[in-house]
């Protein structure tokens, strides 16, 4: 029972770095980019969530909502101001950038809320439940976790499938001059996808400072490197690669942690991925590169 | 007034002068060739239309209005459809996604089923493999899927980039027959071609570029019997 609720747990922990891969493989998928900021977006979607509900006293949803708009906002601000005059440029700078812009957003929270660790109040409400005559409880941020990992890994493929805009992000990601002379405002793309994938991790740092209730500058740093592996390690650029990659991340960190040693549990995880990357370089969905002349 | 109007355009790559100084007129109806040695500009010349590529000086006009500066996506609602060279379709997507791909400005579904019905008439191979990756297409099949995507767009103009390259003599001769089917349908052509020959033979005028300047222009038939032409391009 114990083996399960680790299971669950890992599950849980997953989904989070599941959702925040969906925003680092969208990214690279169409602005064929590593946007190394992603993972402070996170904390400062925690950051909003804080202010609104422990300082200004707002209902959690009111909060969850403020985060995503905050996060959004920022996320297509920093695109517009950082990386769209680098399009074009060698991918060595945009690099380069975006760990600029990383260590920006960390350093401006610290400047305005302190190094000091936050405790965070979780916002999440639904009551944990009881199974097997109360031998194994599944906590309320779990439940709701992997539930929004499920609506958003729906959500989104519907989204590409069926919009004009996600058959617009198709397009951009496969040839962007093409998808120019298609009539499609490829500038206008982009920024979308920096817009869902900031709404993304706007919704992951809820729910990653709900379960786990410190929060600091660097609270986006690790959970944004480990889901970044999760994007490498499912296939970058691809949607199910993102969320396969995410949740087996979770559950292999978090199966090392109660079996193997908690110290250790970052290595085994970083390790594996070095394995999957030997026998297979493009992730577990990742596309074979086909050159066709 | 010409349909499309190219005044004393001017492009650079960096500090290499490609095109320099260029002008030439595509009138409503015509099919207008643009043939010349590779790397003579002719491309860039299409790319530069498209705003693909910003000019360094000079004006484009087309219908009248001032295309120059204009962002390569709001030029397709205007009515400009471009078959970029080496066809570029959407390898990951099918055939039939491609397609609608080409429609993405237009928002009339009972039209796009009209132009799609028009364009599988065209070319009866695609709607035999519309459910083909676009990728796993023969190189005349995706020729045919970039021309049909871009009549998607339902031009005014349709601008055509290489579409012989690399194809063998049987597909040649069918996408210059669609060429003029396409043109007797009411849309304007303009066609970069190296294969001289067979772009004249169904072009109503042509301009010759070389190097980036307008070498010779004049009627199709003229220049197919011009000297320098015979022997530069057509290898008489």
């Amino acid at each position: 029972m114990t083996f399960i609720s680790y299971l669950i747990n890992g599950i849980s922990l997953g989904s989070v770095y599941a959702i925040i891969a969906l925003g680092y493989t969208m990214v690279y998928g169409i602005a064929k980019m590593l946007n190394f900021a992603h993972g402070d977006i996170i904390m400062v979607g925690g950051f909003a969530v804080f202010l609104s509900v422990n300082s200004l006293g707002l209902p959690p949803l009111v909060g969850v909502l403020i985060a995503v708009i905050v996060c959004t906002a920022l996320g297509v601000t920093i695109e517009r101001v950082a990386y769209r005059s680098l399009r074009g440029a060698s991918p060595l700078a945009v690099l380069i950038t975006a760990i600029g812009v990383s260590y920006l957003l960390q350093n401006l929270a610290l400047l305005l809320f302190g190094a000091n660790t936050k405790s965070f109040s979780s916002v999440v409400t639904v009551p944990a439940i009881k199974l097997a005559e109360g031998q194994l409880t599944i906590s309320g941020e779990t439940i709701v976790t992997i539930l929004s990992c499920v609506v958003i890994m729906i959500g989104l493929t519907t989204f590409i499938r069926k919009t004009k805009a996600g058959q617009a992000m198709l397009a951009v990601s496969e040839d962007r001059g093409a998808a120019t002379l298609m009539g499609i405002n490829v500038n206008g793309t982009i920024a979308l996808t920096f817009a869902i994938g900031s709404a993304l991790a706007a919704v992951a740092g809820v729910l990653l400072c709900s379960a786990y209730p410190s929060l600091t500058p660097y609270t986006g740093a690790m959970p944004g490197i480990k889901a970044f592996v999760a994007a490498v390690f499912g296939g970058i650029g691809s949607i199910p690669g993102a969320m396969i990659g995410g949740i087996l991340l979770g559950i292999i960190e978090n199966l090392s942690k109660a079996y193997i040693s908690s110290q250790m549990a970052d290595a085994i995880v970083f390790g594996v991925l070095i394995i999957v990357l030997l026998v297979r370089p493009t992730g577990i969905l990742g596309k074979k590169i086909h050159e066709k002349v | 007034m010409a349909l499309l109007e190219v005044r004393d355009l001017e492009v650079f790559y960096g500090v290499i002068r490609a095109i320099k100084g260029i002008s030439f007129d595509v009138n409503e109806g015509e099919i207008i060739a643009l043939i010349g040695a590779n790397g003579a500009g002719k491309t860039t010349i299409l790319h530069t239309v498209t705003g693909l590529i910003p000019s360094k000086s000079g004006k484009i006009f087309y219908n009248g209005t001032e295309i120059t500066k204009m962002q390569g996506h709001k030029l397709v609602p205007m009515g400009i459809a471009h078959v970029p060279e080496g066809r570029r379709v959407f390898s990951q997507l099918s055939v039939i996604q491609n397609l609608r791909m080409g429609a993405y400005t237009r928002s009339d579904k009972k039209e796009i089923e009209d132009t799609l019905k028009m364009v599988y008439e065209r070319f009866p191979r695609l709607e035999e493999r519309k459910h083909q990756l676009a990728g796993t297409l023969s190189g005349g099949e995706q020729q045919m899927l970039a021309m049909g995507r871009a009549l998607m767009s339902h031009p005014k103009l349709i601008l055509l980039d290489e579409p012989s390259m690399g194809l063998s003599p049987i597909f040649v001769k069918e996408i210059f027959d669609i060429i003029e089917k396409i043109s007797s349908d009411g849309t304007t052509v303009l066609l970069v071609e190296q294969n001289a020959k067979k772009a004249l033979s169904i072009s109503n005028r042509a301009y010759v570029l070389e190097t980036g300047n307008i070498a010779l222009s004049g009627d199709a038939k003229e220049l197919m019997n011009n000297d320098s032409v015979k022997k530069a391009y057509l290898s008489e």
